[in-house]
């Protein structure tokens, strides 16, 4: 199963998958999206490119094993978690920070978006595992 | 207080650097490691004059305060007491393993191990709150665990980890439901507020199984009769571990509780009577087989069991000077025992053996460890003027006149004691005195490290015995009110005038000489009818009832466990369904079909496609076929969320089929070939059983429809996802703040079943066997 077309349709999308992914997962907050569905669509575009080429090559696009984004991701949600101890408040309380940005926008950061992320990279890796072991038998 | 939890986070902070320390550390790293420790000693000491004030620290970071759980500190007198015993000897014992340790190539793991005990310990005795000391307390259990297994390649030390870590856990669990119904009756697991509601706990109705189920935990941690049996198991242990957790520290944790709990739960009947006779029995017990053993350390292990039984039965007499004998006791205790564990370590180091029989006259080979040993040996005995003759005092006092029972204390206290004095003479006489005698090469001197410790201790003994007062205003006094607040002063003396106690105490001594005289005639005597005799082991009786539920749990797994997965599936849907029929049909006469709307055009369409595809699914005569018309089904479905405006769950639904899709493209040249492999009667059978679970979610769905829940739930969430959690699109806000704890149970429960997929793909290709 190897198709020029496909594999350079699978390099192409594959930036444009990620960033969309992102994109999802930042809008998240107040439109229809978030990390979870932003974790399938990074997935679904690295698994579009181990069909072009196969998992090996695929696993060297990402650079990092899939079991790295789940523990890195799992990690940040935990992480997510605690400041608002720090702050006295009950764990996972959302703390929020706002950033004042020229042009007078402003930037809100808060742990559930951090929490969020986490989310994103955990689902991500979890996707890629079991089909990477799948389709490697 | 703040000082106290950086001081908790640079322990731990060590024993996370402490195997690179190790390593590259060089021969004299583990004094590193016993500085830090000395250094946490010299901390607490700073705040002996404000707990001798009678001043109690707190601090509490909420965690979850609706369910009482919170990460609390507490010192007062009685956990710095512990505070200071437990870096105190950490310190010496980290100095000593540090020499002691060298000749094992995983030494490293050792000094992590040993620190992470050190924190978890540290954490229990301040904790503020019952939880947060619950999950030191099962912290401690596992480093035990792994400690005792330390030299994991000998079966009997993984056998004695396991029997340690099954009792202990499994004591900690009945503990933590006891901790539960106390939360239940107070209202509180803060221990300040515990403290304060003692009456309203005694007379509560579950008073006496929240007592139980705390004695268990104690008990077993305590090595109390029957649990005792772990303890001598566990001297499987490098000799550094004795010492520190088995004789000065982890065992003294139950202890530590039933302190702790004394002003809340104590001085009921109950408390009264399983405590003194608890603690009676396995003192007598301990008391006997040391008597009856040959191995330096096993000896020590069943006086400690001893000394745990007293310890118990002094708080469970529970009487003003019941409880300063305790808290005596346990320094006195704590000084003689640790250097005795780090003796016996030091002696099967140098001179190559433990065995009593073996062994004689070292004092030559080793003249300041053996000045060491016979001090700390003579407090053991109860002699003065080192302390542990204060401590006998005490402890005599406590039991004259008491009620009842009083008179058989009395004597199983003297017996217990005469056993000790001649245990602690034969020990002197035969290890340390008379010709020099060893089974292999002549022993060494040991190593400075090695002697520092046991000299150290044993000049406490000696100094505490001759000056009392000096700890006495400062440690003991504050420690006692912390647990009787009635009790405002505290007099030691060496000489307290001719009297009951003393007359008793020359009794103890007169046949402790006599018993030891008769040590070598009796020992062999004992060790045959020990071996002959009582056939009945606790260990063993324990391993058997362990094999026996193993046996057991793998014929229900054998009967439960097919390994088919229709099997699975066929279980899973008829009992889900099967269950939810149950309570639909129940309701059944209530449901009020008329809610449905009437369907547009739109949805008429979209179900259309859904139905014809899932049919087509089950009539389909290639695989292909079959998955891509289940796939059709699926879009279908999300195609419905669209309609009524479930934007999330359709993305996701569409995403999740997309990727379901592939993963099916990528197995199916691996399958055999498309056959129909069911019959008829099958085929029935699944549509019956498809019948039942698609009938259910219809059913289910109409229920829902007309269920009344809590309408503020929704409510609240869509009103407060903008102005609390500063999103607008409420399902993800649900997600990510509002349910982010369940979220996280989620994603992990993912990622244990990624982990599960890789582990049965990988495991498999590694044998080899055919895909």
């Amino acid at each position: 199963m190897r198709s020029h077309i496909l594999q350079m349709a699978a390099s192409r999308l594959l930036p444009v998958t990620l960033i969309l992914s992102l994109l999802v997962f930042y809008r998240g907050h107040n439109d229809p999206g978030g990390g979870f569905i932003g974790g399938l669509m990074a997935a679904a575009g690295f698994v579009f490119y181990a069909l072009a080429f196969d998992t090996r090559e695929a696993e060297k696009k990402l650079r990092v094993s899939p079991m790295m984004l789940i523990a890195s991701g799992l990690s940040i949600a935990f992480i997510s978690a605690l400041p608002a101890l720090f702050a006295g408040n009950p764990f996972f309380t959302g703390e929020w920070i706002s950033i004042s940005l020229p042009l007078s926008a402003k930037l809100k950061l808060g742990t559930p978006m951090l929490f969020d992320f986490g989310v994103y990279l955990t689902v991500w890796g979890i996707m890629l595992t079991v089909i990477f072991n799948i389709m490697e038998e | 207080m703040n000082g106290i939890l950086v001081y908790l986070l640079i322990l731990l902070i060590a024993a996370l650097l402490s195997p690179a320390i190790i390593q590259r550390g060089g021969r004299h790293a583990a004094w590193l490691l016993g500085l830090i420790s000395a250094a946490g000693f010299a901390m607490f000491l700073t705040y002996a004059p404000l707990t001798s004030a009678g001043e109690k620290l707190s601090l509490t970071i909420n965690w979850l305060p609706e369910l009482y759980l919170n990460f609390s500190l507490y010192l007062d007198g009685l956990s710095l007491f512990f505070a200071l015993l437990i870096t105190g000897m950490g310190a010496l014992v980290l100095v000593f393993a540090g020499k002691y340790m060298q000749p094992y190539p995983l030494r490293h793991r050792f000094f992590f191990l040993i620190l992470l005990f050190e924190f978890a310990m540290l954490a229990l005795v301040i904790s503020g709150n019952l939880f947060t000391m619950f999950i030191f307390w099962e912290l401690t259990s596992v480093s035990s665990f792994l400690l005792v297994g330390f030299s994991h390649e000998k079966p009997e030390a993984r056998n004695a980890a396991l029997q340690a870590l099954l009792i202990t856990v499994a004591g900690g669990l009945a503990m933590m439901a006891g901790f539960i119904i106390l939360g239940q009756a107070a209202g509180t697991l803060e221990i300040p507020l515990l403290l304060k509601s003692g009456d309203i706990i005694r007379n509560h109705p579950h008073y006496l199984p929240a007592l139980l189920l705390i004695l268990a935990g104690a008990f077993t941690k305590s090595a109390q009769f029957p649990f005792h049996f772990w303890l001598p198991g566990a001297m499987q242990a490098p000799s550094p571990v004795s010492a520190f957790l088995h004789s000065a520290t982890m065992v003294k944790a139950g202890i530590y509780l039933l302190m702790r709990l004394s002003p809340v739960m104590g001085g009921t009947p109950e408390w009264k009577y399983i405590l003194t006779i608890t603690g009676a029995i396995t003192m007598l017990l301990g008391g006997y087989f040391a008597y009856s053993q040959t191995d330096f350390k096993k000896v020590l292990a069943y006086t400690t069991i001893s000394a745990l039984g007293i310890l118990v039965l002094m708080l469970g007499i529970d009487t003003d000077i019941s409880i300063k004998a305790a808290i005596i006791f346990l320094l006195v205790h704590a000084l003689y025992k640790g250097a005795l564990f780090m003796i016996a370590g030091l002696i099967d180091k140098s001179a190559g053996s433990r065995d009593l029989r073996k062994l004689g006259g070292l004092f030559r080979a080793m003249p300041v460890a053996a000045v060491a040993a016979i001090i700390s040996l003579l407090s053991m005995a109860g002699l003065p003027p080192m302390i542990g003759f204060i401590g006998k005092e005490l402890i005599y006092e406590a039991k004259i006149g008491l009620p009842d029972i009083g008179n058989f204390l009395l004597l199983a206290g003297v017996l217990t004691n005469v056993i000790m004095v001649a245990i602690s003479l034969t020990l002197i006489f035969n290890l340390f005195l008379g010709p020099l005698k060893y089974p292999g090469e002549k022993p060494k001197r040991p190593a400075l490290a090695l002697r520092i410790g046991p000299m150290i201790l044993a000049s406490v003994s000696l100094v505490f015995g001759l000056f009392p007062s000096t700890v006495a205003d400062l440690l003991l006094r504050p420690a006692i009110t912390s647990i009787r607040p009635t009790i405002d002063t505290l007099k030691l003396a060496l000489w307290h005038g001719f009297n009951e106690v003393l007359l008793m105490s020359f009794i103890t001594v007169a046949a402790g000489i006599i018993l030891f005289l008769l040590y070598r005639k009796v020992n062999p005597v004992l060790t045959r009818f020990n071996n002959e005799v009582i056939t009945f082991r606790f260990a063993d009786a324990f391993n058997k009832g362990l094999d026996f539920f193993l046996s057991l749990t793998k014929k229900k797994t054998a009967l439960v466990q097919s390994g088919y997965q229709r099997i699975y599936l066929i279980a899973i849907f008829i009992m889900t369904s099967a269950l939810a029929w149950y309570q639909i049909a129940y309701t059944w006469k209530d449901m009020a079909v008329n809610v449905i709307t009437p369907p547009g055009v739109y949805e008429l369409l979209i179900v259309t496609v859904i139905v014809a595809s899932a049919i087509f699914a089950t009539l389909a005569k290639s695989r292909l076929a079959a998955i891509l018309s289940l796939g059709a089904t699926g879009y279908g479905i999300a195609l419905l969320f669209i309609n009524y405006g479930a934007i999330d769950v359709a993305i996701t639904m569409i995403l999740a089929e997309t990727l379901i899709l592939v993963l099916f493209m990528v197995v199916i040249y691996h399958l055999p070939k498309f056959t129909s492999f069911s019959s008829g009667k099958t085929r029935l059978r699944d549509a019956g059983i498809a019948l039942l679970a698609g009938g259910f979610m219809t059913g289910l769905v109409l229920k829902a429809g007309q269920v009344n829940l809590s309408p503020k739930i929704s409510e609240f969430y869509t009103e407060n996802a903008l102005s609390l959690a500063h999103g607008k699109n409420t399902v993800n806000v649900i997600l990510v703040d509002f349910r982010a704890l369940d979220t996280l149970g989620e994603i992990t429960v993912l990622v244990i079943a990624a982990i599960g997929v890789t582990a049965l793909l990988k495991l498999r290709t590694k044998k080899g066997s055919a895909t």
